[in-house]
């Protein structure tokens, strides 16, 4: 399992790449990997205000329906179109797929998110915690 | 609670299953991936372990009679070596079970029951049984696997002792080498694919995995629940629980061909001739997405805001690349091209009512 360096992480199995007031969200390796094969995307609507916490969008795997949710609040200005019609490139490159670009309007929102060491250790709790 | 697990457990750990508690087992969901595993068994081959089900062995002189009032299908047309498909119901005419019937003789017969019906079925078989004719659960002396795909008889036959050719579908051998083991094999399955289903004593369980895995090299890999569900449910195969259960009958399911109202009294009887002359008011369509979206099991069916069904089965499809379902609705909007709206997360989403959109099975003909 990959976890990527430099970017944020949400105990809800979603990464951040931050840039200025933008963030690319999507989904870890982690989350992918136990979803499994992925063959649906929701995606969020262009100019939609988002919470933190709130719903962003919905992801089907073959056996599973998963919400996908916002780690941080503010616009959503860029929808990843692509996985519409390709949903299991979030299977074959999670931290190159994003499923959103967030304008954020409270970086301060970033501080309860997880950093690579943490998250990896949460993986690893989940892991022998067992689903 | 602890899961149980079959005999194969420690097989579908080394293969590195994905282990989750289904109905109480612990069975693989998945080994590599769903869809992978999917096609695998519809290109080539694929190897299940199925013992979760549940075998019931009746006996004695009157059980031909008995099974003929216990099922809906005709079982005094079955011969020796045969195997048949049928509901079991209530008097209402829900259902109890779905299941496979191996007929030995006519005083000797195997049901094959739905695991998480083992119990259930038991009871309702031993309550129901003649005098003279007994009943046991003997799932635990059965292993049960599952080798499907075009490839499936070529792979067992280099380890068989017997002509595989000559049992054909819905057929039985009760008698068969496997890498030296005593198997019972039919020609049956749940994938509709042409392939072979194996019972034996629990103690062969690992060797004879490996020895099916070995014979088939590249051509066959263990495959987990989750396809074993898509494959079933694309193939439009049935499942207990969501098609059929005891408030729909199978004349609603759309397994009329599997229950004969002209023999004599059969548990349910009543109620299907009843039910079949007012014409069941819920009857099951197959149905194809036109908007965007996947209809799932227990998703409501609307007709201009108003609920007129529900889906039974509905998923991704992975061999004809499409988001198909089966519901069951209101008679009256049940005509093939009718529009129907899916309630996929409280929204609408447009479906098509059709016929034949599902797989084109490939087994063989009835022989």
């Amino acid at each position: 399992m990959k976890i990527q360096e430099g970017l944020y992480y949400s105990v809800e199995h979603e990464w951040l790449r931050v840039e200025d007031d933008k963030a690319y969200v999507g989904i870890t390796d982690f989350a992918q990997q136990h979803l499994g094969d992925i063959v649906f995307v929701e995606l969020p609507e262009l100019d939609e205000a988002v919470e933190a916490g709130g719903q962003i969008g919905v992801i089907e795997s073959v056996k599973a329906v998963s919400s996908m949710f916002s780690p941080v609040s503010g616009t959503i200005i860029e929808v990843n179109e692509e996985l519409e019609n390709a949903p299991e490139l979030l299977n074959e490159d999670p931290y190159g797929q994003h499923i959103a670009v967030i304008k954020m309007n409270n970086t301060a929102d970033l501080d309860g998110l997880l950093n690579e060491t943490q998250y990896s250790e949460l993986c690893e709790k989940e892991e022998q915690g067992g689903e | 609670m602890t899961l149980k697990k079959t005999p194969v457990y420690a097989m579908h750990l080394k293969y590195h299953g994905k282990m989750v508690d289904f109905g109480g087992w612990d069975l693989p969901v998945q080994y590599e991936g769903i869809i992978k595993e999917h096609h695998q068994v519809r290109s080539k081959a694929g190897l299940f372990d199925v013992s979760h089900m549940g075998e019931i062995d009746v006996k004695g002189e009157k059980s031909e009679e008995f099974l003929q009032h216990l099922v809906t299908n005709n079982v005094k047309k079955m011969i020796n070596n045969q195997v048949q498909y049928t509901p079991m119901c209530y008097p209402n005419g829900g259902v109890v079970d779905d299941l496979l019937i191996y007929r030995y003789s006519t005083s000797h017969y195997l049901l094959v029951v739905n695991a998480a019906n083992t119990a259930k079925d038991y009871e309702w078989i031993f309550e129901n049984a003649f005098e003279g004719v007994t009943v046991k659960n003997v799932s635990a002396d059965y292993v049960q696997l599952a080798i499907q795909g075009p490839l499936a008889q070529k792979i067992l036959q280099k380890i068989c002792d017997t002509d595989l050719e000559q049992i054909k579908y819905y057929y039985f051998l009760p008698e068969v080498h496997l890498a030296g083991i005593s198997c019972l094999i039919s020609r049956t399955g749940y994938t509709g694919e042409d392939g072979m289903e194996i019972y034996f004593a629990p103690e062969h369980a690992e060797k004879l995995w490996e020895a099916i895995l070995q014979a088939g090299g590249n051509d066959i890999t263990p495959i987990g629940l989750g396809a074993r569900d898509s494959l079933r449910f694309e193939a439009k195969l049935p499942l207990y629980g969501q098609e059929m259960d005891a408030d729909i009958s199978p004349l609603e399911a759309g397994l009329g061909f599997f229950v004969k109202l002209d023999n004599d009294d059969f548990i349910g009887r009543e109620a299907l001739i009843r039910q079949k002359a007012s014409k069941p008011g819920r009857v099951q369509v197959e149905f194809q997405m036109l908007e965007r979206g996947i209809a799932r099991s227990h998703y409501e069916v609307q007709k201009d805001g108003q609920k007129i069904g529900w889906v039974t089965s509905g998923a991704f499809a992975p061999s004809l690349d499409k988001n198909i379902g089966l519901a069951l609705i209101d008679r009256k909007y049940a005509e093939d091209g009718g529009k129907l709206d899916i309630m996929i997360r409280s929204k609408p989403v447009k479906a098509q009512i059709g016929k034949g959109l599902f797989y084109q099975k490939k087994t063989r003909q009835k022989g």
